[in-house]
C-alpha cells in the first residue's frame, strides 16, 4: 500500500512538475488566504446559494448539501434502508425496495440528474439510478423523498444512467456488465457474441413525472459506461461510452484494455421512438417491478411488469453509430451548445473531443471506418474535433461553464483541469486531495451552467480531516470558478462514496420546498383523520391499531388485549399541521425500525410482541417540552387470554 | 440522560415531573415554585379579561348577535379533527375546554390563539401563563385559515 501511495505521490509530484510551468501568477494560497474563508462562510441564520445533490454510492441513498457551505442538509433515503425515518421499514415503503429478485433493500447508488425543460434544469424531480440490482428511482424535489423506483430488465450494473433527455423526454439506463439476454444457464468462456448491454429508454410522463419502459436497444455485448444527452442541434441523440469493447469475460483489467480505441455509442432516440411508433421492434417477455409511492395515500404500491419492447439496432436505419474512442473512455459529456462530445479515455493522458456536426456529415457522407456487429463504426478523424493535451493523466468526467470552458478531473494526477472549448488550450490546473473522480458544476451538464463554483469529488481522503480508524469518508474540495483560475475554497466530507453530483439555484427549489403534508389530503386507508376516530381492531391475529399523535401524546396510550403471536399494525398519523414537528414513534423490541412521522402523514410500523407483559412505547423526536411524557403502554396476554381489547388516553 | 429519568421515576410518582421541568428549564428551581404559588393565588384559565385582544393577526372581530349554525357546524368539523386531540369538550384535558371561552376571552384574543399561538406565548402575559398552567405544553399551530378559526369560534359559541 504504501508502495502504491508513494507511486502515486510520484505522479503527483511530475503533474505538479508539469503544472508549475501553467501556475505562474495564480493566488497562490488556496483556502488559506481570508477571501476564501469569506466566499464559503454563511453567517448563521443565512442560506446557500446553492443545492447539491451528491449519490451516496455505496450508501445506497442522496444527499443534499449547500453550496458554498459544504453543510449536509439531508440525506435522502432512496435504495437502502433508512431506519432514521423507517424508510423501507414501514409498511407503506417496503415496496419502493421490491425486485423481481425480492425485496433488496440497498443498493450502490451513482448519477443524479435533475429534470429539465429546453435544456435547461427545471428542479421538479431529481433521477437517480441503482447500479447493482438495476433501477432508476425519481426523487420528488417539493418533498425531497423518494416518489418511484422502476426496475431495469435485461440489464446488470446499471452504470450509464441515469440521464435526461433536455425536455425529460427520456431517462436513460445502460448496461455496465454485459449479460445473456434473456439469462440463461451457459458457460462464461462463451461471452463473446453471444453477451448484450441493453439501452433502455424510460419515458417520463410531463406531468407526473412517472416512468414507463418505452423500449430497450439490445446493443453488442460491450460494457457501457457513461452517458449524456445532446443539446441544442445534437437534441434526439444520446451518447454512451463504451469499454471492454473486447469483451472479455476474466482478468479484465488486461483483457479489456487491449483496444487502441473502444467506442462511444451515439444512439438517436428520436429515430427509434419513430420505429416504435410505426410498430417496429420485439416484445419480449421478462419480468420488472415499477414501484410508485402516492403522495396523497402516503404509500407505495409495486406492481410486475412481464414484457419488454426490445430493438435490434440493425434493424433502424440510421439510428446508431460508433464513435472510436481512445483507451477505455469513462465520461461522456456533452458541452451546453450541444456540439461537443467530451470522451475521457480513462487510461489516456487526452481528452478526445467529437464534433456533432463532423458526426452527422460522416453519417450522410458514410465515412464509415468499420462496423461492429452491423453497427457503423465512423472514421475517427472525420469526426474528431480536437483534443485536449493536458499532461495530465487519466481524465474521467467533464462539466461546462457558461463561458466557453470546460473542467475535467484527471484520477490519477488527481487535478482538475480548465480547458478553452474549440481551442482546447489549458487554462488552468489545480490539485484535488486525492484521487478525483467526478465533478459538478451547477447546471454544467445542461444549456444554462450557472458556473461559480466547481466541487471536485474524491475517491480518496487520506490525511485530510482528523483520523477515524481505516474507515473514512470522502473527501470533496469546492473550487471558486468565477475568475479565470480556479480558487480552492474548502473540503467538506461526503457521505458513502459520491460518484456524479447535480446542483441548482437554491431559488429554483426552495420556494416550493413543501413543509407539511395536509391532514385534509390524507388518503391513507388506515389514516386516523380525527382523535375520535382511533381505535383498535382484530382481524384474527392481525390486531390494526389507527393512533393519532400531536404535542405530545398518542391517542390512545394504552391499549390492552394484544396477544402473544398477534401481528399488530401501529398505523400512526400525525396530527401536527405546523412546519417542522414530526413525531417519532418506537416500541420495545421491534425487529424493524422507529417511524419518524412528518406532519400530516400516516405511516405504518409493525411489531410481533414475544412476551407477555406490558410494554411502552414513546416519541423518538424531541417534540415539545413535554416531549419525555409523550409514551404509552401495551398490555400483552399469552396467547389464550380472553382479555378483550380495549384502547384509551386520559382515563383512569 | 435515560437512567437520570428513571432515577427521578424511582422516587416517586409526583415528583418525576419536576424532575422533568428542572432538565428542560435547566435546572432552574424557582420555575416549579413559582407554578405552585401561582395555583394558591389564580389560575390563569378562570382569569377573565374581556379587553385583552391578544397579539396576531385579528386584531378587529365583532361577533353577530344571533350565532351562525352553518358556520357552527363547519367549525365542529375543523374541530374534531385539528384540535380534539388536545380539547375536548366539558373537561379540562391536555389544555382547557373551550366550553364558555368568551366570557372570559375576547373573540380576538381567541383566534389569535388559535392562529398563531407561538407569537402568542411569547409576546402575550395571559397566553404564557396559561402554558404554565398546562404543564408547558404547547398549543399546536395547526396552520388554520382565518376563516377555518373563525367557524371554530362559532362553534365555541353554541358550547354551554
Amino acid at each position: 500500500m504504501k508502495n502504491l501511495f508513494k507511486g502515486l505521490a510520484t505522479l503527483v509530484a511530475s503533474a505538479t512538475l508539469i503544472v508549475g510551468c501553467n501556475n505562474t501568477g495564480s493566488q497562490g494560497n488556496g483556502a488559506l488566504s481570508s477571501s476564501a474563508a469569506e466566499k464559503v462562510y454563511v453567517a448563521p441564520g443565512e442560506q446557500d446559494e446553492f443545492y447539491a445533490f451528491l449519490s451516496g454510492g455505496y450508501s445506497g441513498n442522496l444527499t443534499v448539501y449547500g453550496l458554498p457551505s459544504g453543510r449536509m442538509f439531508k440525506e435522502i433515503p432512496v435504495f437502502s434502508q433508512f431506519p432514521t425515518s423507517g424508510y423501507g421499514y414501514s409498511e407503506e415503503t417496503k415496496p419502493l425496495l421490491n425486485t423481481s429478485f425480492g425485496f433488496v433493500p440497498w443498493d450502490d447508488l451513482h448519477h443524479p440528474d435533475i429534470s429539465q425543460t429546453n435544456g435547461e434544469l427545471d428542479g421538479r424531480w431529481v433521477f437517480v439510478n441503482g447500479n447493482n440490482t438495476p433501477r432508476i428511482a425519481r426523487i420528488d424535489l417539493s418533498t425531497f423523498e423518494t416518489a418511484e423506483i422502476i426496475e431495469v430488465p435485461n440489464c446488470a450494473g446499471n452504470h450509464s444512467s441515469s440521464y435526461v433527455t433536455e425536455n425529460t423526454e427520456y431517462v436513460v439506463a445502460g448496461t455496465r456488465f454485459a449479460v445473456p439476454v434473456p439469462q440463461r444457464d451457459m458457460p462464461i468462456k462463451d461471452k463473446k457474441g453471444n453477451f448484450k448491454g441493453a439501452l433502455t429508454f424510460y419515458k417520463v410522463n410531463p406531468d407526473s413525472g412517472r416512468m414507463n419502459l418505452a423500449f430497450q436497444v439490445l446493443m453488442p455485448g460491450f460494457d457501457y459506461d457513461k452517458a449524456h444527452p445532446g443539446r441544442g442541434d445534437s437534441h434526439g441523440w444520446f451518447f454512451f461510452t463504451t469499454y471492454n469493447t473486447e469483451e472479455a469475460s476474466t482478468l479484465m483489467e488486461v483483457n479489456a484494455s487491449q483496444n487502441d480505441k473502444d467506442f462511444i455509442a451515439a444512439v438517436n432516440w428520436q429515430k427509434i421512438e419513430e420505429y416504435v411508433a410505426n410498430g417496429g421492434g420485439t416484445k419480449m417477455p421478462t419480468q420488472y417491478m415499477h414501484n410508485v409511492y402516492d403522495e396523497e395515500t402516503h404509500t407505495a404500491t409495486s406492481t410486475t411488469i412481464n414484457e419488454v419492447l426490445t430493438i435490434d439496432p440493425t434493424e433502424v436505419a440510421g439510428a446508431i453509430y460508433f464513435l472510436p474512442t481512445p483507451k477505455s473512455p469513462h465520461g461522456c459529456d456533452v458541452d451546453p451548445t450541444g456540439e461537443y462530445i467530451v470522451g475521457s479515455g480513462k487510461l489516456s493522458a487526452d481528452v478526445t473531443v467529437h464534433s456533432f456536426t463532423k458526426m452527422m456529415d460522416a453519417i450522410e457522407n458514410e465515412k464509415f471506418s468499420a462496423d461492429a456487429y452491423g453497427i457503423p463504426v465512423l472514421d475517427f478523424e472525420a469526426i474528431n474535433a480536437g483534443s485536449v493535451k493536458s499532461g495530465g493523466l487519466g481524465p474521467l468526467h467533464t462539466e461546462f461553464d457558461a463561458e466557453g470552458n470546460a473542467y475535467t478531473t484527471f484520477f490519477i494526477s488527481s487535478e482538475v483541469v480548465k480547458w478553452k472549448l474549440g481551442t482546447w488550450e489549458v487554462i488552468d490546473r489545480k490539485p484535488t486531495y486525492y484521487s478525483v473522480g467526478h465533478l459538478m458544476i451547477p447546471g454544467g451538464n445542461s444549456r444554462k451552467p450557472f458556473g461559480k463554483y466547481v466541487v471536485a469529488m474524491n475517491k480518496i481522503t487520506k490525511d485530510r480531516y482528523l483520523p477515524t480508524g481505516p474507515e473514512l469518508e470522502h473527501s470533496a474540495q469546492l473550487y471558486d470558478i468565477s475568475g479565470d483560475k480556479m480558487e480552492l475554497l474548502s473540503d467538506f466530507p461526503t457521505h458513502g462514496e459520491p460518484h456524479y453530483a447535480a446542483g441548482c439555484p437554491a431559488e429554483l427549489l426552495a420556494p416550493k420546498s413543501k413543509k407539511i403534508y395536509k391532514l385534509e389530503e390524507n388518503k391513507h386507508e388506515y389514516a386516523t383523520l380525527s382523535v375520535a376516530d382511533t381505535k383498535v381492531v382484530r382481524n384474527g391475529n392481525e390486531v390494526h391499531v389507527y393512533m393519532a399523535m400531536i404535542r405530545s401524546h398518542f391517542t390512545p396510550d394504552n391499549i390492552e388485549g394484544i396477544k402473544v403471536g398477534d401481528k399488530v399494525y401501529f398505523h400512526i398519523t400525525n396530527h401536527e399541521q405546523d412546519f417542522d414537528v414530526p413525531h417519532g414513534f418506537a416500541i420495545i423490541g421491534a425487529n424493524n425500525s422507529e417511524l419518524l412521522i412528518m406532519p400530516g402523514q400516516t405511516k405504518t410500523l409493525t411489531w410481533e410482541p414475544k412476551k407477555p407483559g406490558v410494554w411502552p412505547f414513546y416519541c423518538t423526536d424531541f417534540c415539545s417540552a413535554l416531549h419525555q411524557e409523550m409514551q404509552g403502554y401495551v398490555r400483552v396476554s399469552p396467547r389464550d387470554s380472553n382479555i378483550e381489547l380495549s384502547w384509551s388516553l386520559g382515563e383512569d | 440522560m435515560i437512567s437520570f429519568a428513571f432515577l427521578a421515576l424511582s422516587c416517586s410518582g409526583g415528583e418525576d415531573k419536576k424532575e422533568e421541568k428542572s432538565k428542560v428549564k435547566l435546572k432552574s428551581e424557582p420555575t416549579t415554585k413559582k407554578v405552585e404559588k401561582k395555583e394558591t393565588e389564580q389560575l390563569a384559565s378562570l382569569t377573565v379579561d374581556l379587553t385583552n385582544k391578544g397579539v396576531g393577526p385579528v386584531s378587529s372581530l365583532d361577533l353577530p348577535e344571533t350565532i351562525d349554525q352553518g358556520m357552527a357546524a363547519q367549525g365542529k368539523d375543523v374541530y374534531d379533527r385539528m384540535c380534539l386531540a388536545c380539547h375536548r369538550i366539558g373537561k379540562k384535558f391536555i389544555g382547557p375546554a373551550p366550553n364558555g371561552i368568551l366570557e372570559r376571552r375576547t373573540p380576538e384574543w381567541v383566534m389569535n390563539m388559535i392562529l398563531d399561538p407561538e407569537g402568542m406565548v411569547k409576546n402575550d402575559p395571559l397566553a404564557k401563563k396559561l402554558l404554565i398552567e398546562f404543564n408547558g405544553s404547547p398549543m399546536a399551530n395547526q396552520n388554520l385559515t382565518e376563516e377555518e378559526a373563525r367557524a371554530v369560534l362559532e362553534y365555541f359559541r353554541t358550547l354551554n
